[in-house]
Parts: structure tokens; sequence; C-alpha cells
């Protein structure tokens, strides 16, 4: 299955033996060793692969990525340069990255719950390497998963976020990662790690953006990792805004006790190409489970959703709403599956997935899956690819709109039914912002 | 649930019978002198004999595919017999000079092949293992110019038509099974309704594997020529052997500009018995190319087998051209079913309607797997896919596959599905309206599977009921 | 013609009815009326056999025989019918083919003979009378995409057709706009004989308008705090349920 050849595997080897020199905790070399080799033992996914059956991952296989520089000078970047870049809020808390290093003077993250543990990974080791040792690589242990593994291996910083029980964070916690010009060639290997214990409540938000030029691509391989305590809620937005010239590969894997509950938003518009999965487990009785997601994909771009809710206790629920608005010759591809464990009883999963294809050369792949092995469920999935509706045109036109404005205010409206699921007032308002931008180019002053 | 909805068994599988007649087997084994034994037997031309070898030695490059969601030991393919026939059959024997034991075989399965009592408006071809015992009503049909008669017979009389046709939807090399098929296939039934001719019975083909350890190797061809209309069902029964036997048919459907081919599957092979011993192993391939303006529309009512791998699929080439395919899946005990279709829109505005309905019970593992591709030049075309699962108990499992892909946007596909079970408060209701917990099943499983059954011709329809009723009896108690 | 002496159920683990007793007669039609949560359905559920609940203690007489140890098919077919809180769909079945089973299993449970489609679709015309429903709803699927009201007149329908002996309606008026109101109460006042009996179950006393009953309990914490005549419902309806539970 490898498809990296024998030059690019001997490459990150040897980069990989270079990282090794770095220190940290006595178990951690052997972690990050048992994922290198793992990494080079899978070696990166062909559409052969039923999961990567619509995206072809060549071009980042046939790269070797080097480790992303640290920052040498000064920060090139301003506080008012990264509000710019990314839809942000004062009240938040704030962690930025710049190509996957921790930039403090962009940062704020004071005014947490004493209890409340919001630190950078590279702090966490420092500080509490028994934590981390306890969690990190647990959920997304990178068994099958190239693109985990290869995080495990190369993950340089992140953020640990530790909220205890009974802990309630009103503030979003916002993670932020930018690339500038020196991430070109890089690769990078942001990682998180959320433990929410019991009816703790957190909303976390990760941003991905890029500014200035990039002579060669960059690969952005961010894996996310998220306890959900019993009766815990966790709320996670990740907005990928990245360069055209940027590969995007993402993973989140949850676990979910009883009663909680895990939403999660995804927004995809930006990388050339781009991959997006999300895991979750509802380990407990009657969690509740909702990912929704919307991306925005034009010219040559290539945006994957994959989603996998493991049903393995009674009484949970899932609801999954998913759009994509396709325009050029772009790629879209949405993978989801639920799957119900002979003892998931009272299974209520749902699952729905839209696209529209603006022009004639986009191109939709859906693969909807079901599989169930309890008797008492309901679970219905739907999925529509189709241009907009004639008919809703027609009226808007019978109304006066032109025909330019009805198409717009039509593609408008149905982006906007998903990101009505954003709870984050500030984001949802800023999304809806650029979705309507987006589309209305051409139609200026109506708001 | 009310005590019942776990335990209904079997009925005795109705047509589990041995006929006792004397064959004509050959020696297990698969090799090229099997390949030619086989097409000496038929007294084959050279090009198909030709084809035959080409198609094994392509086959034995192939690997047995393992992408669908069945599991089952190793088949040996060293181990099949690839053919076997009662001696008493000549070739192009015609009906009269038949075996009485094999007329009185097929009396049993409900089918009577004489002329006097067979089912008015229905032609039957009936194939016992690897050969034709005779066809039905031909007389009657070549006053229309309508042929149909064996596969073995078309070669030696149609071989211009088979020369055009055969393999021209599924080549030999479309995929391992199909593979297999073409090298060994003994008989099939072939069916040819000339321009502009609505063929004026239901024709049918009745397979029966009565043979142990062998292998069943069909081939349909059936061609609708521009205008024509043929209406097609097949019916597959097998006696209870405690090991596995081998079914790899292939049917190919052609539906020339403004043809109109409608194909009726009633599949009731032996499914083994509660504990999976026994039962045949159902690998299919089936697949029609529908030209311009034409309609194919495959129906499906798959409820035997230990092993169902089969996805009747349409190639609308042409513009305008239309598929369909309704199918009912029933698995109980510890059957598998990974069935499904494959819809590829190349022409413009074509449509095709997918409406699958699963029913799964004891053990049994149903998976839907569907494919629907929209190329880039298939302006306009629309695809509808409704899938709906029951389960009943919560020992089964039921599973779908969809995989979506369109390259155009000005097409569109919508997509349903749903997993329900049979609701105790449906069978509490029923029960308070006086109607017995069997009573109430079978109510609402028809009712589930009732856009299928419309679709079958009507004497099927009911056979398909009382089929299902059977099924599932011991499901539910 | 039903006796219901001491009746205890639970549900899961919690005790639903705690000691009901009733005793209903030929011609009668009693009112049962409580706020939510009472047990007023699950007395209407267990009566007509719905296997979610188990009765620890008391018991249920019907016509000399007990009732409790008789299917829920059997007590159908015995002529007691109940009319139901939320009507089940069932897709793909037709009203008129899913009637006519229940009709003729009833039949033939009592030594009649069944009826062919067509004299079932002559005995259906004149029952769809009763409740301003037109034929086409007999080719619709039970209950499958049927408004609410739909749903409850469905439901008078086929009483009018099984004509039980002990009808009970569950809350039939939930849901019912006051047209619809007045055509289920219509139906089941022309089904009214000397020889049959009918419990209404309701919160609300505005039914009671219209289906005038002879006695009306009122049913509390799993027991019958109260009972009295038709004037019971309206000073229930003036006073609100506060007052009886207080009494009681």
């Amino acid at each position: 299955m490898a498809t990296a050849t024998n030059a690019t595997g001997e490459a990150y080897e040897q980069a990989f033996g270079a990282l090794r020199a770095q220190g940290g905790p006595s178990w951690l070399p052997a972690l990050r060793r048992e994922a290198m080799d793992r990494f080079s033992a899978l070696g990166f996914p062909t559409t052969r692969n039923e999961d990567w059956h619509f995206t072809s991952v060549t071009p980042i296989a046939e790269r070797v990525f080097k480790v992303a520089p640290t920052r040498s000078g000064p920060a090139t970047l301003s506080p008012a340069d990264v509000a710019a870049l990314v839809i942000s809020d004062p009240d938040w808390h704030r962690l930025v990255f710049v190509n996957g290093r921790f930039e403090a003077s962009l940062s704020a993250f004071a005014g947490l719950p004493a209890d409340v543990r919001v630190t950078t990974l590279a702090d966490a080791l420092k500080e509490s390497p028994e934590f981390v040792a306890e969690h990190l690589g647990k959920l997304a242990s990178g068994e099958g998963q190239t693109f985990t593994a290869f995080n495990t291996a190369f993950a340089q910083d992140g953020v640990v976020i530790h909220v205890p029980g009974g802990e309630i964070v009103e503030a979003p916690v916002h993670i932020v990662h930018i690339a500038d010009a020196q991430a070109a060639g890089a690769g990078i290997h942001p990682r998180l790690l959320v433990v929410a214990e019991a009816l703790s409540r957190l909303t976390i938000i990760e941003s991905f953006a890029s500014t200035g030029s990039f002579g060669a691509p960059y690969l952005t391989n961010a894996v996310a990792e998220i306890e959900v305590g019993n009766g815990a809620r966790v709320d996670h937005y990740k907005i990928q805004r990245e360069s055209t010239d940027a590969f995007h590969v993402g993973t989140t894997q949850v676990r979910q006790g009883r009663d909680s509950m895990y939403h999660s938003f995804s927004y995809a518009a930006g990388a050339a190409i781009s991959r997006t999965n999300v895991y979750t487990q509802l380990a407990g009785e009657n969690g509740e489970t909702r990912l929704n997601g919307l991306y925005l994909i034009d010219g040559t771009q290539h945006a994957d959703h994959q989603t996998f809710v493991e049903h393995l206790a009674p009484g949970c629920a899932s609801r999954e709403l998913y759009k994509g608005i396709l325009d050029g010759s772009s790629h879209g591809v949405f993978n989801g599956k639920v799957y119900v464990d002979p003892v998931a009883q009272k299974t209520d999963g749902k699952q729905t997935n839209h696209a529209l294809l603006l022009s004639e050369h986009a191109r939709v792949d859906t693969k909807p899956q079901l599989e169930i092995f309890a008797d008492d469920v309901k679970c219905t999935h739907g999925a529509t690819v189709g241009r907009l509706d004639e008919d809703a045109l027609f009226y808007m036109k019978s109304r006066g709109l032109g025909a330019e404005n009805a198409r717009a205010l039509l593609t408008y409206a149905f982006a906007a039914e998903v990101l009505e699921t954003i709870e984050v007032d500030a984001l949802r308002e800023g999304l809806e912002a650029l979705a309507f931008a987006r589309f209305t180019q051409s139609f200026g002053e109506q708001r | 649930m009310s005590s019942s909805i776990e335990s209904l068994v079997n009925k005795e599988y109705q047509y589990g019978f041995v006929t006792d007649v004397e064959s004509d087997t050959i020696a297990p084994g698969l090799t090229e002198d099997t390949v030619r034994l086989i097409s000496s037997k038929k007294d084959e031309p050279e090009w198909l004999l030709e084809w035959r070898l080409k198609a094994f030695r392509r086959w034995q490059a192939m690997t047995e595919p393992h992408w669908s969601n069945l599991k089952y030991a190793p088949i040996d393919y060293q181990a099949q017999r690839y053919y076997s026939a009662p001696k008493s059959i000549t070739p192009l024997q015609s009906l009269d000079q038949v075996d009485p034991e094999l007329l009185r075989a097929y009396d049993k399965l409900g089918i009577s092949l004489s002329e006097q009592k067979h089912l008015a408006g229905v032609a039957v071809d009936a194939i016992f293992d690897s050969v034709s015992v005779g066809t039905t009503m031909k007389a009657e049909l070549s006053k229309h110019g309508v042929v149909f008669c064996s596969f073995t017979e078309a070669v030696h009389n149609h071989p211009e038509l088979i020369k055009k046709y055969l393999g021209s939807v599924v080549p030999y090399s479309d995929n391992f099974f199909a593979a297999l098929n073409s090298a060994v296939f003994s008989d099939g039934s072939f069916c040819y309704v000339p321009k502009g001719v609505r063929c004026p019975i239901e024709l049918s083909t009745y397979f029966r594997i009565n043979a142990a350890n062998t292998g069943q190797f069909e081939r349909t061809l059936i061609v609708a020529d521009e205008g024509a209309y043929v209406s097609y069902l097949e019916g597959c029964t097998a006696p209870k052997r405690d090991t596995h036997q081998l079914h790899a048919a292939v049917v190919e459907l052609v539906a020339l500009d403004n043809a109109t081919v409608k194909y009726s599957t009633v599949q009731n092979w032996y499914a083994g018995d509660k504990d999976g011993v026994g039962g045949i192993y159902n690998f299919v391939t089936k697949r029609g190319k529908a030209h311009t303006n034409s309609k194919i529309s495959w129906t499906q009512v798959e409820t035997g087998s230990a092993i169902t791998w089969k996805y009747p699929s349409v190639i609308l080439q042409g513009d305008n051209s239309t598929g369909e395919f309704y199918s009912v899946a029933v698995v109980n005990n510890m059957q598998q079913a990974d069935t499904g279709t494959k819809m590829i829109h190349i022409g413009k505005n074509t449509k095709s309607t997918i409406i699958s309905k699963g029913i799964s019970a004891g053990h049994g593992q149903n998976s839907y797997r569907g494919q629907v591709k929209m190329l880039p030049k298939a302006h306009g075309s629309r695809n509808y896919t409704q899938c709906d699962s029951m389960l009943i108990g919560n020992k089964c499992g039921a599973h779908t596959f969809p995989y979506i892909e369109v390259a155009n946007n000005s097409s569109i596909t919508e997509h349903e599905a749903s997993t329900s079970k049979i609701g105790e408060d449906q069978i509490f209701y029923c029960k308070q309206r006086g109607l017995s917990a069997e009573h109430a099943i079978s109510l609402i499983v028809s009712g589930f599977c009732r856009e299928v059954f419309k679709e079958l011709p009507m004497e099927f329809a009911l056979e398909a009921q009382q089929l299902l009723g059977i099924t599932l009896e011991g499901s539910v108690g | 013609m039903l006796k219901i002496d001491n009746l205890h159920a639970t549900a899961g683990d919690k005790e639903i009815l705690k000691g009901i007793s009733l005793t209903v007669n030929a011609g009668e039609v009693h009112a049962i009326m409580g706020p939510n949560g009472s047990g007023k359905s699950t007395l209407a559920q267990i009566i007509a056999g719905h296997p979610g609940y188990v009765v620890t203690a008391g018991s249920v007489t019907y016509e000399g025989k007990d009732l409790l140890a008789m299917p829920a098919e059997e007590r159908a077919q015995a002529g007691v019918f109940l009319a139901f809180q939320y009507p089940v769909e069932i897709p793909g079945v037709t009203n008129a083919y899913f009637f006519r089973s229940a009709y003729n299993e009833v039949r033939k449970a009592n030594g009649k003979e069944e009826l062919d489609p067509i004299e079932f679709l002559d005995l259906m015309e004149k029952k769809l009378k009763l409740v301003e429903m037109d034929e086409a709803m007999l080719h619709r699927s039970v209950n499958a995409g049927f408004s609410g009201g739909e749903k409850k007149r469905n439901e008078i329908l086929q009483m009018a057709v099984l004509e039980p002996k002990l009808a009970i309606l569950d809350e039939t008026d939930s849901g019912l706009d006051i047209d619809a109101l007045r055509v289920v109460a219509g139906g089941v006042n022309a089904l009214r004989r000397p020889d049959n009996a009918t419990i209404v179950v309701t919160h609300y006393q505005r039914l009671l308008n219209y289906i005038v009953p002879d006695f009306v309990h009122v049913l509390a914490h799993g027991r019958i705090v109260k009972s009295g005549g038709k004037e019971l419902a309206l000073e229930l309806e003036a006073r609100g349920y506060d007052w009886v539970m207080e009494a009681a």
C-alpha cells in the first residue's frame, strides 16, 4: 500500500532521527518511535483504500515536507494581523501558533477558572507529564491511520486543555494556527488534547489560516483528541481557511461518556486538498453527538469530509448535517458512516448531506453508510446532489429579482441553514458575512 | 418484545428434494481441459471455445474479490464439478421426448412443462443442472419472430446473434466470477425480440440445481431490438445438501433504441440450515445496456442462498434511457446478502430509480451496496434512491453502502435510507384489532415490500409474497 | 360487563396503578379524568393487553372471564376495543386491507362467516359516512401521513367497523379541533347501544359536552380519588384538579 518511495521514507526517517535529540519526558521517545514505525509501515493511503477511494494524496506522498523552522528573528505578525486573518472576538481566550510554534506575544488566555488548565503541549510536557502520558495518543492511537501516526511522530507543539469535573469555561478557547511564507515546503503537525471531565462545559474554536505567498506547498496535519466526560458538553468549531498552496489533513477523535454532548462544526474553504475526519464514539448511555459542516470550494480544490459515529451504548442520538457548495472544477467528497453496536438499542441516528454544484465541471462523490447490528433503532440518511432549484429561481425572478441576485441569494440560503447551527454568535456572524460576500460579490449593498 | 418476534422458525424448505436421475457428471477440477470438455459436450464452434479459453486464462490471473460484507470459508475451485447433465437428455431434443422423471421434478416445483398444462401466458425454459430440459410455447413465440430457447440451441441456430452480443455487456474480463462463468458456462436462456415486436407472453427460465457437489454456471442473454418489449422472469431452487454449492451466473440484457426489457427474479436457492450448514453460494453478474430512449428494469426478490453477491446494473448509454432496480432481499438464520445495483449514467437526460428493501432476521446480515454514477456528459440526468431496512430480532444486521458520484451540475441525485424494526407498537396495534402476531408480522412485512411487489408480474407477485411468508416464518412467534 | 378489582400495575420499576376498582355495566358510559401522569392511559392500555405493563395485584373480569389471562388479540376478538391515543402507522398496508383482516379475524373468532372484498366494501361505505370520511382514505396506508385529526377519525371508523362491546377511547379528543371533535363524538354516540359500554379517558371536560357520561371518575396518583355523575366533570372544569386531589 505504501506509495512513499524508499527515498521519501528515508528522508522522513532522517528527519525523525534529528528530532529525537529534543528530549521531553522519558516515555515520549517510545511513543514517537512507535508512531514513526507505524507511519513507515502503513505508508500513505492509495485510492484502493476504501476510506480514501475518492481522494488521492499522491501530491502529499510524493513530497518530503521538512520540519517547520523555528522563528529566529522578532515576531513578524502583530495582533492586528491575526485579527485580520481569522474571525475572533476579544472575549475569547486565545492561543496563537505561527508555523506550528507558539507565539506568546500574540496569545492571551488569562481569566480562566483556577482549576482549568490551558497550556501548550510543550509546557504541559514539562509541567504535568503524567497527565499528558495518561491521555496523549490514547484516543488517536494512529492504528491504521497514516496521518495520525505521522502527527504523533512529528508533532512539535499544540494545546492541552484539562477542565476538571463541574467546571464551566464560559468564553471559547480559540486556537489559531497561521502559516506564513516560512512554512513553504514544511509539514506542520499541531496537536490538541482535551479532557473535559464530568459535568464540565467547554467551547473550542480552531482556526487555520495563511498569510503571504508560498513558493512550495506546505502541509498541515492536525490531530485532536477529545474526551467528553459523563454529563459534560464540548462544542468544537474548526475553521479551515488555509492558502490554496496548502494541503490540510485534520483528524478529530472523540470519546463521549454517559449523558454527554459533543457538538462539532467544520468549515472548510481553503487548501488545495483538504481532508477532515471526525470520529466519535458514544461510549455511555444517552449521549448525543452533533456533527455539522460546510465546505465552499472553487478552482481545482478538493475537499473531503469523513465522519464516523460509533454508537456503542444504548439510547444515544447522533445528528449530522453537512453541506457543500462547489464551483469551478472543484471536487467534494463526503463519506459518513454510522455504526450501531448490538448493545446500542434505542439509537437515533440521522445523517444528511447535500451538495450544490454551481458549475458544469464541479464534481461530488458521496458515500453515506449505515452499519447496524441492533434492532431497536431509528437510523436514516439522506443525500442529494444537484444545482439550484429552478422553481425557486423562477419564483424569485418573477418577484423582480435579477437572475444573478436570485442565484446568489439561494446559494447563500443553502449555506445559511447549516451556519445557523453555530452557537457562538461572533463566529456565526463572521462566517455568515464571509459566505454572503462570497456569493453576492456582484450584489453590492444588500447588507 | 412480546415473546413473538424471536422465534417463528423456518418451515421446511419446500423445494429441497432430490430427483433421482442418472447423470453424466464430469470429474471435479478446473483446467483448460475442463473448458474444452464442456465445449465439446455442447458440440460448440471453434470461436466459442476460443472465447472460453481466453476467459479461462484471464480468470487464472485474477483473484477472488473480497470487498463485500460477506464472510465465508475459502472456495476450492478445484473441488467443484463444472458439468452435470441427466443422461436422458439429448441435445436439442423436443419436450415430448423428455424423461418423465424430470417432468415430475418440475411438476413438484409447480412448473408444468407439458404443452397442454403449462401456465397460460408464460413460456418456460427449464434448466436442470448444466442443461436445458426444454422450452415451452416455442411455436407460439416464433409466430411473432421471437426467439426463446436454451443458450446451447441458440449457439447452433443463431450464431450471428450470439457472436454479436455475447460479452458485449459483461465482457469475460469484467470480474472474477464473470470470467469463471465465461470459461465454464454450460447452459442458460437466450431471447431475441425483433424490431417493433411486443412479446405477447411472459418468458421465464426455471433454474434447478440437482446434482451434488456441482456448480451451476448459466448464461442468459436477452436482446430487445429497436422498439421491442419483453418481460422475463427467472426462478431458482436447489435440493437441501449439507455442502455449499457454487452458482456463478452471468445475465446480459441489451435494450436497443426505444426498447424495453423487464427482468424479474425470484431467487429461492437452498439457504442452508439454521446453523449455516449447506446452501448455495450465489455470485451473479447481471447487467444491462440501455440505448437511446430505452428502458431496463430489474426486479428481484431474493430469499434464498447462503451467500448472495449480486448487483444487477444498468449502463444508461443512450440519451433519455431509463434504468430501474426494485429489490427485496430477505436474510434469516445464517444467511448473508450483499446486493444492490449500479446505475451508470452516460447519456443525456437519463433516469434511474432504485428501491431497495432489506429484511434481516435470525443471525442474517443484509447489505445494500449501490453505485450511482453521473458522468460529465450525462446532462439533465436524475436518480432517486430509496433504501429501507427492517430488522427482526437483535442478532441480525443491516448495512448500507451507497456510492454516489456526480460529475456534472445539471444532474440531480437523491438518496434516502432508513432502518427500523417491526415495532412493538405496530404489533400491539394489530393485535388490539384482533390479528395474531404472525398475521401482524406478515401484514407489516408485505406493506414494507409493497413498492417492489407491485413491479412483479401478477402471478409472481403472489408467489413472492407467499415465499416471504415462508422465509420469515420462525423469525417471529 | 367489566369488573376491575384492586388493580395494581407497574411499568419498569415504577408503580403506576395502585388499587383501581371500577365496574362498568352494559349501556353505560364512564368517563375517566385526571391530570397528566395520573395513570389514565395506563389503565386503558392494560385493559387492552399492552405488553409493556405488569399487573402485580388485583383482577379484571370481562363478561365473567379473566381478561388479564387473554392475549391482546383474543380480547379484541371478544369485543374489547381501544381507540389509541397515538394511532400507529403501518406503511404500505392499506386501510381497506387492514380493516378487512381485522374484521374477518373478529368474525371468525365469533363463528361467523368472513366477508369477501366486495361485501366488505359495501359495509365500509356506510361506516365511512358516520365519520364523514372519503372512500379514498381506504386506499391509503394505515395512518401513514395522516393528520392528527384523520388518525383519530380513523380510530372511530375502525370502532364502527368492529362494533365492540366495550370501547375505550384513550384521549381521543387530544389534538382535535372543534369540528373534528364533533364528528368524532357524533360517531361514538351513533354507536351507543343498550348492550355495549364505553369508557372515555380524557384530560378535559369538553369532549363530555358531546359524549355525555353516566359516571365520572377522577384518577390521581394511580387511584380513583372521586366518583360522581356528569356534573362532576363540570365541577372539575371550573375548579381544576387540585381541588379533588386536596379533598382526597
